[in-house]
């Protein structure tokens, strides 16, 4: 019975894991390379489940509307860094603090205005329905499984392209020292142009994913923004390993917390006092895990720069 | 003779100060006694808003976790009140209060402490973890709010009454809206006077370029401690008038998006200024009630107002009302 | 500065009469503060759209007045519910005020309407607080007790000999009340109870603590998109079929059905009203409901509907006369209209004295969800608080 708790809390510890992941990529990969505080991240996750939730009912097929809306988003995020982000790389980290935050008020305000302020329920599709026995006698929901993979897949193939092709070896370039690698003849705006893009989906298909799991609606991009910031900084900015890491070391931290928390508190208190109070630390949990990584290592597990 | 920018500025603050007396009447005399309300939480925003421009303006230390000590400040005083209104006494067989010359005090002790110790921490980080990192205790603070079950959890604490103070009757709008002012303006002249002395130079010395402040053998570190610690007391002093206010005190007050929004009256107000952040905070609010009663959309105009700001790199409000840029 | 705001306070007092927020004569101003974003905006929109349909149906006046209703979201945030509630009082001006959905935030305004003497209306939110020690001579609840559609689940759960149920909830006071109210009725083991931060979406943590507690039956309130999230969530789990799932129809209720889809099919719930209830009153506001908004009225529809025909009885009773308060809370006491749910009368706290009966949820001819009255279980239920009542 033990046993089947920790393998099922783990699984969903992993899935929360690789949805942060998915924002964190692109988080790091704006922050480190581009040096921007980018609050608006959230709202590319927003707008990518908003996009699969319309595109998927409107060709009545939720994967064909995933698919639509990634590269949907990511060209919403190049348009952005190429109309305000590109004017905010030289400025102090609180213009570009100001600017994302006056950007999150519109994204919000323009998705109220096209979709509504009632949230939109998204269902997984009919294929992906049902459960599979991950071992004998624990049952797992097949959908939960799938985003586990595709989170991992894309990290996979995230540490490939980084490694392997000429964006990554300019992507790595630019991380290190911008200046260098304009005068070595990195074409830098367009760079960061491809940067802001793919950042925006991936967290287009982190939104697509998670609508599923939780409901589409206005504002639900702020909730996971700050974790995925604290992801990045545990991680490391700038470091796509170092995101990883730290958004599974995350998502655990937080399953484990919430599962095993109310359990231990509930001995010493009503269970509507002991929930509370775990629901309380469970979540002070990560932020408290943030402050004790920094502690040890200032600039993040992977981190090169401060 | 003061030189022709500082009088421009002091013509400007004492413009200012008239217009603030004279609001209530005026008010009133338009029917709109509601606002008086509004504008007594004009003048606490702006109160946080200045404490933040303490570390942030003069100090350079980007703070992204200032609601908390807001938060502290509201707690004090919903606590102080929670256990007056239910007759429960508080650990150590201590009754409540609704005293304001008790409980406000040790709202600015507390959220003093609470500075203290998240700056103790925070200030060995620079730059963007500094700014992630008062965010994090922010956070944590907030989550934490919301575990006190005993006082209402996530839904915070609903006051009955607002605090006694003397033969003042604290309900009452006018009452409560001059008394608002007039601490506002106490510690905005404290300030300013700070800003000029000898403590003021060295954080000025310290944003500008700390390592030379260490070599000429300023122990940097604790003059920056010193700041934030003084801040977020002035800002727990915000949160137990704001708790008066709205009769309220929740984790509410200590999310991001309200630390967020008091970065954005700094900088909105003219950074470093003082004045500049109390006229971003009576600026933000304003804006925000206007464009309200204006069309539901409101907040895509704010957002697109507050972006334009960031992209056209003014000095802000005060800077443009002053004539002068950073104050000193 | 005392003299300026001593003479201020004066002209203040002489400019107050004159304000123009006051309602016109003839007129009479509702606050709707409901909830209409987020998780929790379909009963908030349930409510609002009942409340204008009633007021419609009604000529656009209550009790012959020209009726103006002012909207406002309450966000499901506490904080957000008391400023806007001030505005309302000092502002707006409003003569009634109702439309809250969630009891927390319920309790977070009603002193400043208490104490504006303005009197609230529930259409839904009824804390048990408010039934009996905090018990308010403005507060009328249209709707039931808390704790009351619970009570009947737990009657209906302990009569069908499940020995082992786990609880679950949001941790707000409504959903104590709702679990106590359960756990009145209900005499057998609770195999977990489980409160879940309020608005939480994710359901799969909880759901695998629940699978590994082993229980006999589950019973849930989960309301709005809460509980849309946790019956699917529930069904991809595999748990659907293999543990019998009851709950308030709260959980189980027309504005969220559609989006639970099959999911929700057969499950059993209790309320104090259905789609299909056999009164004339009934059949006209459902009927009225679809034609106006194209879809089929919830049970929150069905009590701001009844609220707004409260108000209707209660203003024309008085003649129109708003100023008077102990009048008017005198007509809204004698529940003087026709409910839709057939029977209704105000116990001494205020509170409804009204039958509740199982329902299930069924899919009819034009493929809509919808619950269908099954049994009787509670004949004319009061709460369990209006003994504490002192009013």
């Amino acid at each position: 019975m033990i046993l089947q708790l920790v393998i099922e809390q783990g699984l969903n510890g992993l899935q929360f894991g690789v949805t942060l992941f998915l924002m964190a990529a692109g988080l790091t990969l704006v922050f480190g390379v581009m040096d921007v505080i980018h609050l608006s991240h959230g709202s590319f996750y927003m707008m990518g489940a908003f996009l699969t939730a319309s595109l998927g009912s409107r060709f009545d097929s939720y994967l064909i509307g995933l698919a639509l809306a990634i590269p949907a988003v990511a060209l919403i995020g190049m348009a952005v860094e190429w109309i305000a982000i590109r004017r905010l790389y030289q400025r102090q980290h609180l213009d570009q603090v100001l600017a994302t935050f006056g950007l999150i008020m519109i994204f919000n305000e323009l998705v109220r205005m096209v979709w509504g302020s009632q949230p939109i329920f998204l269902s997984p599709p009919a294929a992906l329905a049902g459960t599979v026995e991950v071992l004998p006698g624990i049952p797992y929901p097949l959908f939960r499984l799938a985003i586990l993979a595709a989170g991992l897949a894309v990290a996979v193939l995230l540490a490939v392209m980084i490694r392997r092709t000429r964006l990554g070896m300019r992507l790595r370039a630019g991380a290190s020292d911008r200046a260098m690698a304009g005068a070595l003849g990195v074409d830098i705006d367009r760079l960061f142009t491809i940067v802001f893009g793919l950042g925006a989906g991936l967290a287009a298909l982190a939104g697509g994913m998670a609508g599923t799991v939780l409901s589409v609606q206005v504002g639900m991009g702020e909730s996971i923004l700050i974790l995925a910031f604290v992801v990045v900084v545990i991680g490391g900015i700038g470091s796509i390993k170092g995101a990883l890491v730290g958004a599974i070391l995350v998502g655990l931290v937080d399953t484990l917390a919430r599962t095993a928390l109310p359990v231990a508190l509930r001995s010493a208190m009503a269970a509507s006092q002991a929930d509370s109070v775990a629901a309380s630390l469970s979540s002070t949990s990560v932020y408290l895990l943030m402050v004790l990584v920094l502690a040890w290592r200032p600039k993040g597990l992977y981190g090169a720069r401060t | 003779m003061a030189p022709a920018p500082e009088l421009r500025r002091r013509l400007a603050l004492a413009v200012l100060l008239l217009a603030a007396l004279a609001l209530p009447p005026v008010l009133a005399a338009l029917g709109q006694g509601y606002y008086v309300g509004f504008a007594a939480r004009v003048l606490i925003m702006a109160m946080a808003a200045l404490s933040l421009d303490l570390v942030m303006g003069l100090g350079g230390m980007v703070s992204f976790g200032h609601a908390a000590f807001l938060g502290i400040g509201a707690y004090v005083v919903g606590i102080g009140s929670w256990h007056v209104f239910e007759g429960v006494p508080l650990p150590f067989g201590l009754a409540g209060s609704e005293n304001a010359l008790v409980v406000w005090p040790l709202a600015m002790l507390a959220a003093g402490l609470a500075a203290l110790g998240i700056g103790a921490v925070s200030l060995r980080t620079t730059g963007i973890h500094f700014i992630m990192i008062t965010l994090a205790f922010a956070q944590m603070l907030f989550y934490l709010a919301g575990g006190l079950k005993t006082y209402g959890g996530d839904d915070g604490i609903t006051l009955y009454s607002r605090s006694s103070l003397g033969g003042l009757n604290l309900s009452d709008p006018f009452t409560f809206y001059y008394l608002c002012l007039g601490l506002l303006a106490a510690v905005l002249a404290a300030f300013l006077r700070l800003a000029d002395s000898r403590f003021g130079m060295v954080l000025k010395g310290v944003r500008d370029n700390e390592r030379r402040m260490r070599a000429l053998g300023f122990p940097t570190y604790r003059y920056k401690l010193a700041a934030f610690t003084l801040s977020g007391a002035v800002c727990g002093l915000a949160g137990a008038l704001l708790a008066n206010a709205s009769e309220f005190a929740g984790p509410a007050y200590m999310g991001w998006q309200r630390s967020g929004e008091l970065l954005v009256m700094v900088v909105l107000g003219g950074m470093g200024s003082l004045v500049g952040a109390v006229l971003g905070a009576a600026a933000l609010l304003i804006l925000e009630e206007a464009l309200a009663g204006l069309t539901q959309h409101w907040q895509l105009l704010l957002g697109a107002l507050l972006l334009l700001l960031a992209l056209s790199a003014r000095r802000g409000l005060w800077g443009w009302l002053g004539g002068g840029g950073r104050h000193g | 500065m005392m003299r300026v705001a001593a003479s201020s306070l004066v002209l203040a007092g002489l400019l107050a009469a004159a304000s123009p927020a006051w309602a016109e004569p003839g007129e009479v101003k509702v606050g709707m503060l409901t909830t209409l974003s987020g998780p929790g905006s379909s009963l908030g929109v349930d409510v609002r759209d009942a409340f204008n349909l009633a007021v419609k149906t009604l000529g656009g006046k209550l009790g012959g007045l020209k009726a103006t209703v002012i909207e406002v979201d309450d966000q499901q945030k506490p904080d957000v519910a008391k400023d806007a509630a001030t505005r309302l009082i000092e502002k707006e001006k409003v003569d009634f005020a109702t439309g809250i959905i969630f009891s927390n935030l319920m309790l977070a305004v009603m002193p400043g309407f208490e104490r504006a003497q303005i009197h609230y209306i529930s259409a839904n939110a009824s804390p048990s607080q408010l039934a009996g020690k905090q018990c308010s001579p403005y507060f009328f609840s249209a709707a039931y007790q808390n704790d009351n559609q619970h009570e009947a689940m737990g009657h209906y759960v302990q009569a069908k000999g499940f020995k082992n149920v786990y609880l679950m909830a949001p941790n707000y006071p409504a959903g104590k009340d709702g679990l106590n109210g359960f756990k009145r009725f209900y005499g057998g083991t609770v195999a977990g109870e489980v409160y879940t931060t309020v608005n939480q979406l994710d359901y799969a943590a909880e759901l695998a603590s629940l699978r590994a507690a082993n229980p006999d039956a589950v019973y849930v309130f989960y309301p709005g998109g809460m509980g849309v999230n946790f019956v699917k969530q529930w069904e991809q789990a595999g748990l659907k079929g293999k543990i019998p799932l009851f709950g308030p129809g709260f959980t189980f209720s027309e504005d969220t059905l559609a989006a639970m889809g099959d999911a929700a099919l057969g499950t059993l719930n209790t309320a104090q009203w259905s789609p299909d209830l056999d009164n004339a009153q009934n059949k006209k506001f459902v009927a009225d409901f679809e034609a106006a908004y194209g879809r089929l009225p919830s049970v929150y529809a069905s009590q701001a509907y009844d609220a707004a025909m409260l108000m209707d009885s209660a203003i024309r009773k008085v003649g129109g006369k708003l100023d008077d308060k102990a009048a008017l809370g005198k007509a809204l006491m004698a529940a003087d209209f026709k409910s839709v749910r057939g029977g209704f009368r105000f116990n001494t706290n205020h509170f409804p004295i009204q039958d509740f009966f199982l329902r299930e949820v069924v899919k009819d001819a034009k493929g809509r969800y919808l619950n269908k009255k099954i049994a009787p279980i509670f004949q004319e239920r009061g709460d369990a608080y209006a003994g504490e009542c002192r009013m």
